[in-house]
C-alpha cells in the first residue's frame, strides 16, 4: 500500500479547466523518446507523400517555399502533461495535399529513425495539422523532433511524429509503433483515448 | 559471441542462488550523512529485507499528496544479509527525486523501496562462484556506489581475488566513501586504488586535472591478457567511452559488465 | 536523448516475471546477436520504455505501463532463454 511521502511534491503540476480529462499543466517541455535522436541535415532532408499511384516529394528548399503558417495551439501528452498556447511555424497538411490524389482514407506517418504513427486523413486536413519546423520562435530542436515534425494538436502528442520524413496512404487503418504496443489507435484526449 | 561456450563470467545458477527474491518494503531512514557537497549517504532500516548481493540496486518510489508517484533506481552500497541498507544518492541538477533525497530527507522518514534488484551487475566471492579471475572496477562519479559494495564485500570475505578500482571524480571533495576506501585498500583482500581527477587534483598531484584518457585507462587496469572481469559504472557517456576503449585494448566484451546511470 | 541499459528494467518487470528478466537472453531479429537483456539499450520516458539491441539498435521490446495494466511487446526477439534454478534441497 503506497503512502504519501513526507515533504515530496514532485515537479509543478497545475490543474486547469481548459484541459482535457486527466491532464495537468507543466512549465517545461518534457522530452519523450523511443530511441537515439536522429541527426538529419536540412541538406539531406526530404518529405514524401506516397499514394497508391505515386509519390510527391519536397526537399528543404522546396518545402520552405510553400505557404508557411503561424500556429498557436494547446498540446496534450498521453503522460498527463499539457501545454497551452504553444507557438509553432509550419506548412499545413492542406497545402501539402493540394495536388495529391488518393482514394485512401488513412495515413501512416514515418520518421527518420523508424518511428511510425497512424492518423485518418480527414484528421490531418481542414486546418488540423502541420509539418512544423519552428517552435517558440526558434528552429525546432532535434530533441523535440527537428528539423521538422508532424503537428496534430487535437490528438495526443504521440501522434505528432518527431523527425517526420513522409506519409504513406493506407486503405485501412493500421497501428503505428506505439499503437501496436498498447496505445489507442485514435488518441483523442477529450475522450481519454490513451490505451487499447 | 553467442556461440562461445561458458561465455558467462559467473556460473549462472550460482548467480541466481546468490540473489534473493525482490519485493516492496517500507524503509525507515535511520541516518543521513553528507557524503560530498552534492551527495548524501542514507542508511535505511528495512524490516523483512532478504539481504542483497554486492552491486544490486533498489527502486525508491515517492508519492505526492495528489497521488502522483515518481520512481527512481539507486545502487546499494551495502551487501549481505543485514536489514540495514545503505544508499549514496547524487543530486541531479534538474532532478525530481534526487534533490528530495539529498537535501530534504530526515531520520524517521519512511520510503517505499523495491528490491533487491538486478542479478547481472553483481559480484560474489570466489568461494561462492568458483571464478578466480581478477576483477577490475571502473567508476565515474556516483557510479562508485555498486563498485564500493563489491570492494567492501571482497574485503569482508577476505577474498584473495586481485581487485583494482579506478575511480574518476571531479575533485578530491567528490570522493564517496573516502575513509572506507582507504581502509579497504589497506586490508588483507588485495585492492589497488587509482584516482583520476577531472577538475581539481589534490595538492602535489603529479598530473594536471582532466578526463580519463585511453592511455591512463590502459596504465591503470589489469592487462587484457589477465582476462579480468570488468565492471564499469557511471554516466552513460563515461561508461560507453571506457567500455569502447577496453574492447580496443583487447578485453573480451563478454567479460565487461556495465551499469549506465544516464546522461552524458 | 539519454539512454541507460537493461539493468534498470529489473524493477518494472519484476511484477510480470517470477525471475530476474534482466538475466534472460534473447536473439535480436535484426542482427541475430544473442545477449542478456541487461546489455540492451533502454530508452525510458513516461510514454513507455523501448529496449533496443546494443549491436544494431533494432527495437527488441517495449513496455507501456498504465495504473491498472501494462503491455509488454517482444517484437524484436525470436525467443528468450531463461536459466533454470537448481531444484531440490
Amino acid at each position: 500500500m503506497s503512502f504519501i511521502t513526507r515533504g515530496f511534491s514532485g515537479r509543478s503540476r497545475e490543474r486547469d479547466d481548459r484541459l482535457p480529462p486527466g491532464q495537468t499543466l507543466v512549465g517545461d517541455f518534457p522530452v519523450l523518446s523511443a530511441g537515439p535522436t536522429p541527426e538529419v541535415d536540412t541538406e539531406d532532408w526530404e518529405f514524401t507523400i506516397r499514394t497508391e499511384t505515386g509519390a510527391h516529394s519536397w526537399n528543404w528548399d522546396e518545402f520552405m517555399a510553400l505557404k508557411i503558417e503561424d500556429v498557436d495551439t494547446d498540446i496534450h501528452c498521453v503522460t498527463h502533461w499539457s501545454k497551452l498556447g504553444t507557438r509553432w511555424r509550419g506548412v499545413s497538411l492542406d497545402t501539402l495535399f493540394e495536388d495529391v490524389e488518393t482514394e485512401y482514407d488513412y495515413v501512416m506517418a514515418h520518421s527518420y529513425g523508424g518511428y511510425t504513427t497512424n492518423v485518418p486523413l480527414d484528421e490531418l486536413l481542414d486546418g488540423k495539422s502541420w509539418v512544423a519546423f519552428e517552435f517558440d520562435g526558434e528552429p525546432l530542436d532535434p530533441e523535440h523532433g527537428g528539423p521538422a515534425r508532424l503537428l496534430v494538436p487535437h490528438l495526443y502528442f504521440w501522434k505528432s511524429a518527431k523527425w517526420v520524413r513522409g506519409l504513406v496512404m493506407m486503405d485501412q487503418d493500421e497501428p503505428g509503433f506505439w499503437e501496436q504496443n498498447g496505445y489507442h489507435i485514435h488518441g483523442d484526449p477529450w475522450k481519454e483515448e490513451r490505451y487499447w | 559471441m553467442s556461440d562461445a561456450p561458458t561465455a558467462q563470467a559467473v556460473a549462472p545458477s550460482a548467480a541466481l542462488q546468490a540473489v534473493p527474491r525482490s519485493g516492496w518494503h517500507v524503509a525507515t531512514v535511520a541516518a543521513t550523512h553528507r557524503e560530498t557537497p552534492n551527495a548524501t549517504r542514507i542508511e535505511l532500516d528495512v524490516p523483512g529485507w532478504p539481504g542483497n548481493a554486492a552491486g544490486q540496486h533498489l527502486d525508491v518510489r515517492l508519492t505526492a499528496p495528489d497521488g502522483y508517484q515518481a520512481t527512481r533506481s539507486y545502487s546499494i552500497a551495502s551487501s549481505g544479509s543485514s536489514t540495514r541498507v545503505v544508499l549514496a544518492v547524487d543530486k541531479l541538477p534538474d532532478g525530481e527525486v534526487s534533490p528530495y533525497l539529498v537535501d530534504d530527507v530526515r531520520d524517521g522518514d519512511m520510503l517505499e523501496v523495491h528490491g533487491p534488484l538486478g542479478a547481472f551487475f553483481v559480484w560474489a566471492p570466489a568461494a561462492e562462484t568458483g571464478d578466480r579471475r581478477p576483477v577490475q572496477l571502473i567508476a565515474g562519479g556516483s557510479g562508485v556506489v555498486p563498485l564500493y559494495a563489491m570492494a567492501h564485500a571482497h574485503a569482508g570475505a577476505d577474498d584473495p581475488t586481485p581487485f583494482r578500482l579506478l575511480y574518476s571524480v571531479r575533485t578530491p571533495d567528490d570522493v564517496y566513501f573516502d575513509d572506507e576506501l582507504g581502509t579497504l585498500a589497506d586490508s588483507a583482500a588485495p585492492l589497488r586504488l587509482d584516482f583520476v581527477y577531472t577538475r581539481r587534483t589534490p595538492d602535489g598531484w603529479a598530473t594536471a586535472p582532466g578526463r580519463i584518457t585511453r592511455e591512463a585507462l590502459e596504465a591503470a587496469v589489469f592487462p587484457a591478457s589477465e582476462r579480468p572481469r570488468v565492471f564499469v559504472c557511471g554516466s552513460t557517456g563515461f561508461v560507453e567511452r571506457v567500455a569502447d576503449w577496453l574492447v580496443m585494448l583487447g578485453h573480451d566484451p563478454r567479460s565487461i559488465r556495465t551499469e549506465r546511470y544516464g546522461g552524458t | 536523448m539519454e539512454h541507460v541499459d537493461g539493468n534498470v528494467l529489473a524493477g518494472p518487470l519484476a511484477e510480470f516475471f517470477s525471475f530476474d528478466v534482466t538475466m534472460a537472453t534473447g536473439r535480436c531479429v535484426g542482427c541475430g546477436t544473442v545477449a542478456e537483456l541487461a546489455r540492451a539499450m533502454v530508452y525510458r520516458s513516461g510514454a513507455g520504455t523501448v529496449v533496443r539491441c546494443s549491436t544494431c539498435d533494432n527495437v527488441l521490446a517495449t513496455l507501456v505501463e498504465a495504473d491498472d495494466r501494462a503491455w509488454i511487446g517482444l517484437r524484436g526477439v525470436t525467443a528468450i532463454e531463461v536459466r533454470r534454478t537448481p531444484t531440490g534441497g
